[in-house]
């Protein structure tokens, strides 16, 4: 049956979307685009204040550190969090004896608040009375209070966030690899690492690739756990740029450079998302089981 | 790239930016209260706090059931969204008519914005009011000769607590001068404990030691030359004389190795003190009642000790001085459309002798004049009255930086403490990084 133009439902259907993803999204930001050229400290009304908070964005010596700092966390988060998701994932989607049992506390971080997990494991680590001080081969060290290992500590704490969650996107779309394929790969005598590489791995790029801009993204919007675990600190070893941009605002109340801030972390997880996306072919949506 | 091609690209990414910022915001909301205005009932708002906020309910109560002049409602935040919640209400329709604040830069903020109303036509309508409250207090929420708040809670001086067991096996006695103090640094350290407890994590804690020490060296003028804004404030040499004594103080290791990683809310550094493993611990008077509340053999058994801020020695600062939060305030907003009933409030619940007892029973030290007595019969008498007279005969009051300063230059301030703290930001760097805020 041809598709005509008067099949399709009319545009109004879409007017719900619109006018929401208008109010929450569209106009937010170019309400922030507006703020980061003004200065205004919450009383009264923002006063225009031409490119002040750009030219003190360049010069901000601080927020270039916090940037390359939000980059380090990306690209260490991904590496931790990948590897590891993919991996129970794609186990949590085969039949295995106990599979469900193990696979609830593997899910577990899932269903614990951002607060709950940054206050568990802040009493963990701490260097007095945490639990890692009864292990003999961790006594005496600071996890939250040495300058340099607290980056890895928030990188592990995040990971342990975050993995339960991408485990659920690879173990939902290696259930859809279907059985076939495993069985005429068996026949021709692969074994299960190579069945892994040549089947299970192709046909998991695109979950890769959504996985990878959620992280990305999540990279330059979350600060919450941080914020709870090590407040940006100690000093400003773990600040990174959108916790900058909420100490900025929400404790100097400097809401126009704050939105400074804002548009530049908008601008770099847009630009993300869209080369992440655009280079991988990602948008192409091919069908990846030709002949099924 | 087509323009199509593009558009579609944009419209995905954009999507997920979305949905990864969607996924961050759920995290936080605001916190439920109402707003106030047109008439109806006047809205007070308070800080949280388990303890006083049933007294100022009960006072609000008594108001009600006993005043013509309108009703009052209480309404209370946690401290960040507090702050937070204030500044974008006040100006707007949603302004409560009373607000507690800390006094100082922090009220100068509201005043300046033109957001309070000044209260001193009240005082002068009430002398009697004026009189029941320590002059030292009252001076908190005074801008430019004009009164804009009155106290409703207890004085929050920051006191040097310390483990008397502790200093005993280590053969230290309690120091009056900075000299001294160094020296019992020094003995806990040969002894194997941390001298000085410290909650590193939160930078306010250390704000406590640079405060005390600019006092005593270079007296309250440098701190009003600053929060004045005035030109070359932060280059005072008393500024960085401070800054070198306190970097003198770390590099002897006073506060030990872990005090980046020690929180004060979940109890780090009081524990510390209360389980014996360091001798001093600089803190708000409210340390007495956590300390109480945690560790209550450590309190009774007598081994926390309190005393004042150590003397400097040619210091220009008087050694009665005292920082801290000097009380919390109500202040009226001028946009209320309660006056006559905030003002009435004001100045009769204030001062009643129902509230006044509650208070002190609760174990708060109130800014009025003539509870010397009363406090001294309290449970807890002892400490209660040194408070008071700590307050009473002190020199002058300091009010803390955090809520002295304008918000932002608070901010970079405690930044840059942290800084100095770790050993990454010298006493010069801080001076320079400050006069250019």
């Amino acid at each position: 049956m041809a598709v005509t133009r008067q099949d399709r439902p009319s545009g109004w259907y879409l007017a719900p979307a619109v006018a929401f993803f208008g109010a929450f999204a569209v106009l937010p930001m170019v309400l922030v685009v507006y703020l980061s050229f003004t200065s205004w400290n919450g009383f009264g009304f923002p006063a225009l204040s031409g490119a002040e908070n750009w030219t003190r964005l360049i010069e901000d010596g601080r927020a270039w550190d916090s940037l390359w700092l939000t980059l380090l966390f990306m690209v260490l988060t991904w590496v931790v969090q990948t590897p590891i998701a993919m991996l129970i994932g794609v186990w949590a989607a085969g039949h295995q004896r106990n599979r469900a049992v193990l696979s609830s506390f593997f899910f577990l971080p899932l269903l614990l608040s951002t607060a709950a997990i940054a206050l568990l494991w802040a009493a963990v680590l701490d260097p007095n009375f945490g639990a890692t001080q009864a292990l003999p081969f961790l006594d005496g060290v600071n996890f939250l209070g040495n300058t340099e290992l607290v980056v890895y500590t928030v990188v592990w704490v995040i990971s342990w966030q975050y993995i339960p969650f991408h485990t659920l996107l690879y173990q939902a779309a290696a259930r859809q690899v279907p059985q076939s394929l495993y069985e005429a790969a068996t026949l021709d005598g692969a074994g299960r690492y190579r069945q892994f590489f040549t089947i299970t791995l192709p046909l998991l790029k695109y979950t890769v690739i959504t996985s990878t801009v959620l992280m990305l993204v999540g990279s330059v919007t979350t600060f919450d756990t941080i914020l709870i675990l090590t407040g940006g600190g100690p000093g400003t070893a773990t600040r990174i740029l959108p916790l900058h941009m909420y100490i900025t605002g929400f404790s100097g109340f400097e809401f126009g450079y704050a939105s400074a801030i804002a548009v530049l972390l908008l601008l770099l997880g847009a630009g993300l998302s869209l080369a992440v996306t655009s280079a991988t072919g990602f948008r192409k949506m091919q069908s990846q089981q030709e002949g099924m | 790239m087509s323009l199509r091609r593009l558009t579609r690209v944009t419209t995905q990414a954009g999507a997920l930016v979305l949905a990864g910022a969607l996924v961050a915001a759920c995290g936080s909301s605001g916190p439920a209260g109402g707003g106030g205005g047109e008439g109806g009932t006047g809205q007070v708002w308070a800080l949280e706090d388990a303890a006083l906020n049933p007294i100022e309910e009960a006072s609000i109560e008594r108001f009600n059931e006993g005043s013509d002049s309108g009703e009052l409602e209480l309404a209370t935040f946690g401290n960040d969204p507090y702050k937070q919640r204030l500044r974008v209400a006040l100006g707007s329709p949603n302004a409560p008519d009373l607000f507690f604040n800390w006094g100082g830069g922090n009220l100068k903020e509201y005043v300046d914005a033109g957001q309070v109303e000044d209260l001193t036509g009240l005082l002068d309508e009430n002398p009697e009011l004026r009189d029941a409250f320590l002059p030292s207090v009252l001076a908190g929420a005074e801008l430019d000769g004009a009164n804009y708040g009155l106290p409703m809670r207890g004085m929050q001086p920051v006191v040097l607590f310390y483990n008397q067991s502790v200093l005993e096996s280590a053969g230290v006695e309690v120091p009056q001068t900075w000299d001294e103090l160094l020296a019992a640094v020094d003995a806990l350290s040969a002894a194997g404990v941390t001298p000085i407890a410290l909650a590193g994590t939160q930078a306010w804690t250390e704000l406590m030691w640079i405060e005390y020490i600019l006092d005593r060296v270079g007296g309250p003028e440098v701190f009003q030359a600053i929060r004045d804004g005035e030109e070359g404030a932060w280059e005072d040499p008393a500024v960085l004389e401070s800054l070198e004594m306190l970097r003198e103080l770390i590099d002897r290791g006073a506060f030990g190795n872990d005090f980046a990683s020690v929180g004060y809310d979940v109890g780090g550094a009081s524990t510390i003190l209360a389980q014996g493993d360091a001798g001093f611990h600089l803190m708000g008077s409210w340390e007495y009642t956590n300390q109480l509340n945690d560790s209550p053999e450590f309190v009774e058994a007598g081994d926390l000790g309190w005393t004042t801020f150590p003397a400097i020695e040619g210091g220009a600062g008087d050694p009665s001085n005292l920082v801290g939060n000097v009380s919390n305030f109500y202040s009226l907003t001028s946009s209320s459309e309660n006056k006559e009933a905030a003002r009435e409030y004001l100045s009769t619940a204030l001062t009643s002798e129902e509230y006044i007892s509650d208070l002190i029973e609760a174990g708060d030290v109130p800014p009025v004049q003539g509870i010397r007595d009363q406090l001294a019969e309290t449970e807890n008498g002892d400490y209660a009255t040194f408070i008071y007279d700590a307050t009473a005969d002190a020199d002058n009051f300091q009010l803390s930086w955090d809520q002295d300063l304008p918000a932002d230059e608070a901010t970079e301030m405690l930044t840059q403490l942290e800084q100095f703290f770790l050993g990454t930001q010298t006493p010069q760097g801080f001076v320079d990084a400050m006069s250019g805020v």
